[in-house]
Parts: C-alpha cells; structure tokens; sequence
C-alpha cells in the first residue's frame, strides 16, 4: 500500500519538498547559496528570472508552491522586482504551507540575506516535519504527466506507445494522465477529435492544435530539433505522430492549461501555446518548461521519453526517464529508469514495458529514487507566456 | 526472430530500421526484399515501395510529409528526398544561417 503526505486541499504529496524561489535573477545567486548550504535534496531551487510582471507566472509560482510534493516554501525577493511576492506568500499560507519571504534589500545585502534564507529554510523544514501527516495513497489519487524529448525514429514506436499502455492502466484505475505540447500534436487533431469524450472537447482541440500551427508557423520553426532529424524524424508530423502514442487509447476528457487543474479523473491534453500573435517567443523554450508546466497541473511524476538521450530531471516532481533507443539506453544506462529499446531488438514487448512503467510508477511513488534523482538532477525553467483562462467547451461537464 | 526493419502499418509505404543498416545490404521486410542504397541508423526510414515525386509519405498509416525526389524501393527516405507539408525542419548549420 503506497502512503502520501496530506495536505489541507485533499491531495496527497509523494515527496515533501521545501521550495526556495527566486522571484527575479537579481535573487538567484543568493536562493543557490541558501539551497546549497542545506545540503538536502528535499530542499529545491526553483525560480523566475523576469523583473517585468507576468501574469501566467504568478499562476505557474501559485500552483507549483502550493503543489502537493512541496510542504513549504521560502521567498527570496530583491526587493523592487515587480513579481507580487505577497500574493504569493498568502497564497502559500492560506494552503497550509509554512512560508517565509527574505528580502535581500532589507535584509542588508548577500550575506545577510544568505544568513536570513538559511535560518528561515531550517524553520520552514522544522515546520513541515512537525505538520507531517502520512496517510494511506491509492492509484486513482496520482496525476501523471508524459513528455518526449530528444526524440528520435525508435521513440514513437518503443518508448512513447509502451508510455500509452501505460496511461491506458493508470486511466482505468481512475488516476489523471496529461499529456502535453499541442505543437507536437501537429497531424494528429482529427485522430484526437475522434477520442474525444463530448463534441465540445473534440471542437476544442482541434482548435488547440491549429493555434499552435498558426503559432510555430509565426516563429518559423516547429517543435522539431537538429537532432530529431538526425535520430531519423524527417517531418514535424511524423514526429507528432509518435509523440501522440504516449496518450495511449482511452478517450480524451479535456483541455487544460498551464497550472490548471484537471476536473476529474481521465485523459487530459495540456495546452501549452499561448493564445493570440506570438509574443513572449517559444511557448517553451526548453523541454523542462513543459515538465514545470505539468507538475503545476499537479503532475506527481512526469514519464520522460528519450530516443537520442536526455539527462534532466526536475524540481517538486520526480522524472522517470524512459529510453527508446537500446544504442543510447547501453551508451547512457546510467540515467535511465526504463530500457524501451528492448522491444525494438525482439526482448521485451509493449505491454511488458508499459507494466514495468506502471510498477515503477507505485515504486517511486511509494519513495524509491529514479536515476535523475538519485543523480542530483533539479532542473528548472519558468518564462514569459500570454496567458488566457481557459473557456468552458474545454471542461468535460460544460454545455 | 527479431527483424531489420518494420513497415509499423500496412498503409506504410515506409519501413523503420531496427538496428543500423550496411550499405548494400539485401534485407526482407514482409518476405519483400530490399537492398539498402546507403548506410542507415537505427530508427530511419527506407522506401519499401518505388516512392515517386510528389507521393505522401506513410508511417504509423499516417502521412507524413511529401516525396521531393524519387527513391526507389530499399532508398534512404530522410531530409534530401522528402519534406513536411506542414512546417519546415531545420539541422544545425541551417539555424545557424538564419540566425
């Protein structure tokens, strides 16, 4: 039986993270220093590099700050940024969260400020520990996310469809799955429309999916990388097309958005393009951005799927990395969790795996370390998007 | 036994290499045999049928770009003979160019 850590909103953690966040890189150097002399991997340097204000995110710092891997939370502000640090530290304490706010200005400059943020991360985690509340965790209660990333020709028929089974058995056991990058659902809209759980989802992702055509035709390039193409994808659709095995068969219930929680249990596509004429760049700019996206929609852990061989893990939320290809699986071994790459050489089958995903899955759940953790791998990106709240024929229960 | 490269439906006018393929090399793929014009990586595609200009490409029975150039059965099928119908793909030197 798996056991969580519970939290005022009902929802149960599977780590209990201490998150200290820079609210603008005037403040990064100092949060590191603070996050470094802790020396604990529970306690996670997570931040916002812009001094301009940012509506999207202070929703993305909102929901990952009170997100239920993370316990409690530390604030490091310079001090004249525009990131509405109140609004956040309440937002942290109105769900529970021990909080604290080190403002370097009044806090007498770096070493002061390190001082402070040192002092305030040991009672932030004094706090947490004492509010520990370990209840019993089921199945049903997991939110999962999916990402592919360094794709390459073997990742759309190993690791992204064995990811698909996988989501197939967390669906029927009434856990959330989210899949992500509409960008990269490029060619497969109709295909979706046809899962769709009502015409109103079916309408609204089709529409999802052509803004983000519009969107990357602006940029003049598609989410498609030099080494996508040296991994053997030749086209934008053909990339999607194996990107899209990882939602497996069951019916899409909805679109959400960024930090946005799903309504109910079910297959949820992840928009991630942000509305109207492209104006803050790329909608991500990196695959992490995604993972911090889903992990602000609750994600308790993101399958990671790798053909040419990605390293990263995340901040909050575990990594569990997948890798497609078995040339890069015995050339990387050591970052990754599972070994897709067998299915291609005849060894394993694509349920075999999806199983082994799902049983790691209730593993790391249940605590155990994935490669990328055990590896030190904490990676975070958050940057400028447009944001738009999201309309009702998205919801499955609208209309 | 496992094979050398797999058409992944039967709408595929295209197969995907399970393991790097020798130049020269005769392979089967569905009892047809191919002979591989170049050397191909893991997880590229060849042509299993004469692919003429203009044709969609299919993989996963789906298409997935247009040919540009004929590729006769057992040809390499990558970015010098076929493009995506939707948005260009880019290789390093080329981003480089448009910076």
């Amino acid at each position: 039986m798996m056991s969580g850590w519970l939290r005022s909103d009902g929802r149960k953690g599977i780590r209990n993270a201490i998150v200290v966040v820079y609210l603008v890189e005037c403040a990064h150097h100092v949060a590191r220093r603070i996050v470094d002399a802790a020396a604990d991997p529970r306690v996670q340097l997570i931040g916002f590099p812009g001094c301009y204000p940012n509506d999207y995110a202070l929703g993305m710092m909102k929901a990952l700050t009170t997100h239920p891997n993370v316990g409690g939370v530390v604030l490091l502000s310079l001090g004249c940024e525009s990131f509405n640090r109140e609004a956040l530290a309440a937002n942290a304490q109105q769900n529970d969260r021990p909080v604290e706010t080190v403002v370097i200005q009044e806090a007498g400059g770096t070493r002061k400020a390190i001082e402070a943020g040192i002092a305030a991360v040991a009672r932030v985690r004094n706090l947490v520990d004492e509010q520990a509340v370990r209840v019993p965790l089921n199945i049903s209660e997991l939110v999962i996310g999916t990402i592919c990333g360094g794709s390459d020709g073997t990742s759309g028929i190993t690791g992204n469809p064995a990811v698909g089974r996988a989501f197939d058995t967390l669906i029927d056991a009434g856990a959330i799955c989210i899949f992500e990058e509409t960008g990269e659902m490029i060619g497969c809209e109709g295909h979706m429309a046809e899962r769709a759980a009502t015409p109103q989802i079916a309408e609204a992702l089709v529409a999802s999916v052509h803004k983000a055509e519009r969107y990357y035709r602006a940029m003049g390039y598609g989410s498609f990388s030099p080494g996508n193409a040296e991994g053997g994808l030749t086209s934008q659709e053909e990339k999607s097309a194996g990107a899209y095995a990882k939602s497996g068969s069951r019916p899409i219930d909805g679109v959400i958005l960024p930090a946005e929680r799903a309504p109910g249990p079910g297959l949820y596509l992840l928009d991630v393009v942000p509305p109207g004429d492209p104006k803050f760049g790329f909608p991500n700019i990196v695959d992490n951005a995604e993972i911090g996206e889903l992990i602000a929609c609750g994600a308790h852990i993101n399958l990671f799927v790798t053909g040419r061989g990605s390293v990263v893990g995340s901040a909050i939320s575990p990594v569990v990395k997948i890798c497609a290809n078995p040339e890069t699986f015995r050339r990387m071994e050591g970052d990754m969790d599972i070994d897709a790459g067998r299915i291609l050489e005849g060894r394993a089958t694509l349920d075999e795996v999806g199983k082994e995903i799902v049983a790691l899955i209730e593993a790391v759940a249940q605590g155990q370390a994935t490669r990328s953790e055990e590896l030190g791998h904490q990676e975070f990106v958050l940057t400028y998007k447009s944001s738009a709240p999201s309309g009702p024929s998205c919801m499955p229960n609208a209309a | 036994m496992n094979p050398t490269a797999i058409r992944l439906s039967p709408l595929d006018n295209v197969a995907v290499c399970c393991r790097p393929i020798e130049a020269g090399e005769r392979i089967l793929v569905e009892e047809r045999e191919l002979v591989i014009d170049v050397a191909v990586p893991i997880g590229h595609k060849v042509a299993f049928v004469d692919l003429k200009k203009g044709d969609k490409v299919r993989k996963y029975g789906m298409p997935i770009g247009s040919v540009t150039v004929d590729a006769p059965a057992g040809s390499w099928v990558h970015l010098h003979n076929m493009k995506s119908d939707y948005l260009p793909a880019h290789m390093r030197d080329a981003a480089g160019d448009q910076a």
